[in-house]
């Protein structure tokens, strides 16, 4: 172990049935930095930190700590936070029933017995230094998610810890909750702390950070000195390839040419929805690309899910090819055509222990009825049309959706939606977590299918992936629709200045 | 001065309102149904509701329900269910019973044998549900029909106990100063209560601190609130469960003798459906079922409201024995929903 | 040469591992080791004899009529448990109590307010429908209640399991009404002429008309995409809650069959044992099916095969003089041994296990 480190992991190796989430990978953080670990969704940053925090347990490799002889061991939470080792993980691991000040506490206090005075008095005063604004005997679910969030680094930050891991902790505060995040870090790192730092938002990795890792498909990219590292160069790392690979897939002879390319497929006038949206307005031309941009939480899903009715539409007028229509749940917005593949592809997407065949057919299976099943045979022929035709990758049509890979189950998810023909498609970041290949052939083929005459909404986080497909971008931030951007003026720096919500530039 | 000091107070109570936990939320909830509902049995139906040996009758026929739903209460915060007890307090029951009168035993060596019974039981139980992660509903199930099968097998015919030093714990009555009344001669009975009153009060006193004031007890409600935010948090979540799981049996047992104290005999029908009495107190008292939530005053509360609203039902002259059934269902249907609403409106 | 020896070993190996992860596989290897665990013991296990009962008919009976005549009534709560089960994830507890609540209503319409008619009040058809629907209502309030108040289904049946048997008294005031019209016992006996019992004729029919429903209409597909990812069968325009009630109405109407049966086997009723206990073999039944119990994929077949290997099994257990009473102990045995091997810690551990003790053979081949 070097002089300064406080942390080596020495030829880490992880896999899970059927996936290698990591191989042979090597890190290093010394005392008092702040250390980027970046990479793609899937790259392997949240496993490793995973088997460093003994929620995972690793198949090979070691960890070192300063002040320890020997490597680590460490089977679970409770093992990494007696090596001084505190973590604030992406989703809020707190116990929501219990009190702010048990939720800091629990779990690493000394003894039999619980000194509530001393717990309530100790959480008040850190809660005041930090500037958090919660009362620490409330009962943790009664606050926001962010409040939530900054209990959580609180608890961390007051450990007496010589390793911190923020695994994407700023993805639900706002600028000034970050700028506190920010000093915390600075001020730990001043008293020798060494933090390892994972999020998406490379601004927050040059504004804090001092050096980069960078990950790859569970392998190790390398490590970089900040100042070494220029932005567009880290995002050539984090893919693995130049940048403009991709760059012109947008074709003028991909345009939609019919007599009737002018006229609205779908309208919708304040809409609004119980998953605490504004109301808003939009619209789609046949045969139009069009997208939401905004930040995670700026409320580009929720529009979407209200437009297909997955959530409780309360307001609003809607017209499907302008005829005045009513969706209050999915099966009305199916049966006027439209589609929707939702944001969460675990979650809100497959049917996880069916065949690739079922899951393929049921969304149109609904559709015929109850009483129309598809025979084995037609289910078989329409199943293998669709695996030939978007080139999934699956041994046959019967195999459990569950174990294919990302990339391949949201081919099945777009084939499900495809075979019910619908007039306007919504692709809720279809791209998401998936490899770079796919993700070019779901961009081309939303281009064609869009040339063929059919409209496509098109969201996801990447803002040149919707540059490439869309040709009108609304733009949203804090859950409010607040500008349209179409034609030449479709720029990053435009958009980006949108969001922000600062003077275009 | 007086008036500006009674907003104060007024201000202070709206403030705490608003911000009332699911937890005490659901606990208050049940003792003001309890209170209503004694207190309108005194004004409306008299009679044996205004002698405080009432409630001590209550008390002592309960006592092994109390001790059982305490510890079922401990097993649901944590996120779990145990429908064994019922089934082990039977065979306690018959293995004491069996003990004492066909094997020579005596007394200690009884309570070791029912202590005995609920440790191994909640050292399988508890095994397999907290390290093979197999559901509890299914193992506690088989736990239940292996209790009620053994019964049998270790005696098939019910029988009252005849051993003397047991008889007289049985008989033993411990007066409470104060709370007498008069009968109907004018002579003043002292009101009292037994053995087990004495056991269920203490279980009940003991566990509440132990909930409140101990890190295994906060272990507890991380664990039910969300397991894999407790593991994060540095708990131990599986000997968690383990531990609640085998304090719930342990309490089977000791409820088996308390059971065992108050009938004096052993029968393979003893404490039929009393897992699920259990069940329904936890819930009457503000347990959640799907955990993190509970207290065990409230499910104290929620034996005694069971108890009160069987009283009730039979004094009014519903003498027909579904409508104890009929009533305890309707009750326990009420208390689901009303739970059910609380905790979906925490996430709108 | 000794390569092809080791590679066709390998896929037998194969074909063995394949076959063991068939859901089939646990209740046909359960009934095997049952059948010839009797074979040995006592082979007179299986003789069937050909009697003629109190009126002259011919019935035949010995052990294994008994486990269809049984298991049949098992078997038809299978079939609705399985669904039940695929599309909440819990099971029904109070099938046993809702049986005495439908056998109590036919014979409520049966008899009337009269303890022993001369006379049906009203014919058999209509009783049974009338506690059809009764049971029906009774699942489909279990339904609701899972499916509008999202309460654990074990724990929401539990207010009818409480409940149940009390309505059942209720319904006939606590008399014990007895049917004396003989056609009435011809459900759960058998038809004269026809030797063997009728409720696995009525089984076969529950089968047979589930087996269309499930290939004419996508009830499977439905309730299988519901169990396994609700939000995903929610956005693909299904209802959810619609499909968890109407598994529990479907299996309401099993209910009302079985509590038909249940009153015809001796025309009257005892409200406090029977059907008692039965819901545990449901559950079984569909456990030992390979079906999981926290919902999802089903099998059919494999929960009515269980169905008849329980009652093979309490059959086999009666044989040997286990009083009734002792027969749950060894059930619950059973039960256990079967929910460890089939729980996924266990399985990764015994496949861990496997691995290692097969790649040790093949380093020791390898040396060798």
């Amino acid at each position: 172990m070097k002089e300064k480190s406080v942390l080596e992991m020495r030829g880490i190796y992880k896999s899970f049935p059927g996936v290698r989430a990591l191989q042979n990978v090597d890190f290093t953080l010394e005392e008092g930095e702040i250390h980027a670990l970046m990479g793609e969704n899937g790259a392997g940053k949240s496993t490793l930190i995973k088997v460093l925090t003994g929620v995972y347990e690793k198949d090979e490799g070691q960890i070192f700590l300063k002040g320890l002889n020997k490597p680590a061991v460490i089977h679970s939470p409770q093992d990494a936070q007696n090596l001084g080792i505190s973590t604030v993980y992406q989703e809020i691991t707190l116990c929501p029933n219990l009190t702010v000040a048990e939720n800091m506490y629990i779990g690493r206090t000394k003894g039999f017995g619980t000194n509530w005075r001393k717990m309530n008095a100790g959480a008040a005063k850190i809660l005041k230094d930090l500037d958090i604004p919660a009362d620490a005997t409330q009962q943790l679910s009664s606050y926001s998610i962010a409040i939530q969030q900054m209990v959580a680094i609180a608890r961390a930050v007051d450990m007496d810890c010589k390793v911190l891991i923020l695994d994407e902790p700023t993805s639900s505060l706002d600028d000034s909750e970050v700028e506190k995040l920010f000093k915390m870090m600075r001020d730990l790192k001043a008293k020798g702390v060494g933090i390892i730092f994972v999020t998406h938002f490379l601004e927050q990795v040059y504004a804090v950070c001092d050096k980069i890792t960078v990950l790859r498909d569970g392998q190790l990219v390398g490590q970089y000195e900040i100042e070494n590292l220029p932005r567009i160069q880290l995002v050539a790392k984090m893919l693995g390839k130049e940048l403009n690979d991709e760059e012109e897939i947008k074709d003028d002879s991909l345009v939609y040419q019919g007599a009737d390319a002018d006229k609205n497929v779908f309208e919708a006038e304040g809409l609004q929805s119980n998953a605490g949206i504004k109301p808003f307005n939009f619209h789609i031309k046949k045969g139009e690309v069009n997208g939401f941009a905004g930040l995670l939480g700026s409320g580009r899903s929720e529009c979407v899910r209200a437009i297909f009715g997955a959530d409780k539409v309360i307001a609003g007028k809607v017209k499907m090819k302008g005829k005045d229509v009513k969706i209050s749940k999915p099966i009305d917005a199916m049966k006027l055509g439209i589609a929707y593949l939702s944001e969460s592809r675990k979650d809100d997407g497959l049917v996880g222990d069916l065949s690739v065949r079922d899951n393929i057919i049921l969304a149109q299976q609904v559709l015929r009825g109850f009483f129309r099943p598809y025979s084995k045979s037609e289910a078989y022929k329409i199943a293998d049309e669709y695996i030939k035709l978007l080139e999934i990758k699956t041994a046959s049509a019967d195999t459990p959706i569950k174990s294919l890979s990302g990339g391949n189950q949201q081919k099945c998810i777009i084939a499900r939606w495809l075979l019910t023909h619908p007039d306007y498609l919504i692709l809720d970041e279809p791209t998401r977590g998936i490899d770079i290949g796919t993700k070019v052939e779901i961009q081309k083929l939303v281009l064609k299918l869009a040339s063929e005459g059919m409209s496509v909404t098109f969201i996801s986080s990447e803002t040149d992936e919707m540059l490439r497909t869309c040709s009108r971008l609304v733009v949203m931030r804090d859950r409010k629709v607040v500008g349209e951007i179409s034609g030449s003026e479709l720029t990053q720096s435009n958009i980006m200045g949108t969001i922000a919500g600062g003077d275009k530039k | 001065m007086a008036t500006s000091s009674k907003t104060a107070a007024a201000a202070k109570q709206t403030k705490k309102k608003v911000s009332l936990s699911d937890q005490n939320l659901l606990l208050v909830i049940t003792i003001v149904i309890f209170l209503v509902m004694y207190l309108g049995a005194i004004i409306f139906l008299g009679g044996g509701f205004r002698n405080a040996q009432n409630l001590f009758n209550i008390l002592m026929q309960q006592s092994a329900l109390i001790i059982t739903a305490c510890g079922m209460s401990l097993v649901m915060i944590t996120g779990g269910i145990d429908i064994s007890v019922g089934g082990v307090v039977a065979l306690v029951c018959m293995s004491c019973a069996v003990c004492l009168d066909y094997m020579g035993g005596n007394v200690p060596l009884s309570i070791l044998v029912a202590l005995g019974i609920g440790l191994a039981y909640g050292v399988v139980q508890g095994f397999l549900v907290a390290y093979l992660e197999i559901q509890p509903f299914i193992i506690s199930l088989a736990g239940m029909f292996f209790a009620r099968g053994m019964t049998t097998i270790v005696h098939s015919q019910p029988f009252n106990v005849e051993n003397e030093a047991f008889a007289a714990l049985k008989n033993t009555r411990i007066i409470v100063p104060g709370m007498g009344n008069t009968n109907r001669l004018g002579n003043y009975v002292d009101a009292y209560i037994n053995i087990g009153v004495i056991i269920a009060l203490l279980v009940v006193i003991l566990l509440f601190v132990m909930l409140r004031w101990t890190k295994l007890g906060r272990a507890f409600y991380a664990v039910g609130g969300n397991s894999q935010s407790a593991l994060m948090l540095g708990i131990n979540v599986k000997r968690t469960k383990f531990i609640a799981h085998l304090m719930c049996s342990l309490l089977a047992g000791v409820a088996g003798y308390a059971f065992f104290l108050y009938v004096g005999s052993g029968s393979p029908s003893h404490a039929s459906g009393m897992e699920m009495d259990a069940i329904a107190s936890s819930i009457i008292g503000g347990t959640l079922l799907t955990g993190g939530v509970g207290n065990i005053i409230g499910t104290f509360v929620g034996v005694l409201s069971l108890s009160t609203i069987q009283n009730i039902v039979s004094s009014i002259g519903l003498d027909d024995a579904w409508w104890t059934g009929i009533t305890v269902a309707a009750m326990l249907c009420l208390f689901l929903i009303i739970q059910s609403v609380v905790t979906s409106r925490k996430k709108d | 040469m000794q390569k092809s020896g080791t590679k066709s070993k390998s896929s037998a190996g194969q074909f063995f591992a394949e076959l063991t992860r068939k859901p089939i596989f646990i209740p046909i290897v359960a009934l095997l080791l049952l059948a010839i665990f009797n074979l040995v013991m006592d082979p007179g296990f299986y003789a069937i004899a050909l009697n003629h009962n109190s009126e002259g008919y011919p019935v035949l009976s010995g052990s294994l009529i008994t486990i269809l005549d049984n298991g049949s009534e098992l078997a038809i709560l299978a079939i609705g448990m399985t669904l039940v089960t695929a599309a909440s994830g819990g099971q029904d507890i109070s099938v046993g109590a809702a049986v005495a609540i439908a056998g109590s209503v036919i014979l409520r319409v049966l008899c009337g307010t009269e303890t022993q008619p001369e006379s049906l009040q009203a014919p058999v058809i209509v009783a049974f429908l009338l506690a059809c629907v009764v049971a029906m209502l009774f699942g489909a309030f279990n339904g609701a209640l899972v499916a509008f108040f999202r309460i654990q289904p074990m724990v929401a049946t539990l207010i009818l399991y409480t409940a149940g048997r009390n309505i059942a008294a209720w319904i006939n005031q606590n008399r014990l009404p007895i049917v004396s019209e003989p056609s009435f016992g011809y459900f759960g006996g058998t038809i004269p002429g026809i030797p063997i019992p009728t409720p696995f004729f009525i089984a076969v029919i529950c089968v047979a008309i589930i087996a269309l429903v499930l290939k004419f209409t996508t009830l499977g597909l439905y309730v299988q995409s519901v169990g396994i990812n609700e939000n995903s069968a929610r956005l693909n325009g299904l209802n959810p809650k619609l499909i968890k009630i109407l598994t529990f109405v479907i299996l309401g109407l099993c209910v009302a069959v079985v509590g038909l049966i249940k009153v015809s086997r001796i025309s009257t009723i005892n409200y406090s044992v029977v059907a008692k206990d039965i819901e545990m073999d449901a559950i079984l039944a569909v456990a030992l099916g390979g079906n999981s119990l926290a919902g999802g994929k089903f099998n059919m077949a494999g929960s009515i095969m269980g169905a008849y290997t329980i009652q093979f099994l309490t059959t086999t257990l009666y044989k040997y003089n286990v009083p009734s009473e002792a027969l749950p102990a060894y059930k619950a045995v059973v039960v256990i041994v079967l929910v460890v091997l089939s729980a996924p810690v266990v399985k990764a551990r015994l496949g861990a296990l496997g691995k290692k003790l097969s790649s040790k053979k093949n380093t020791a081949k390898e040396v060798g």
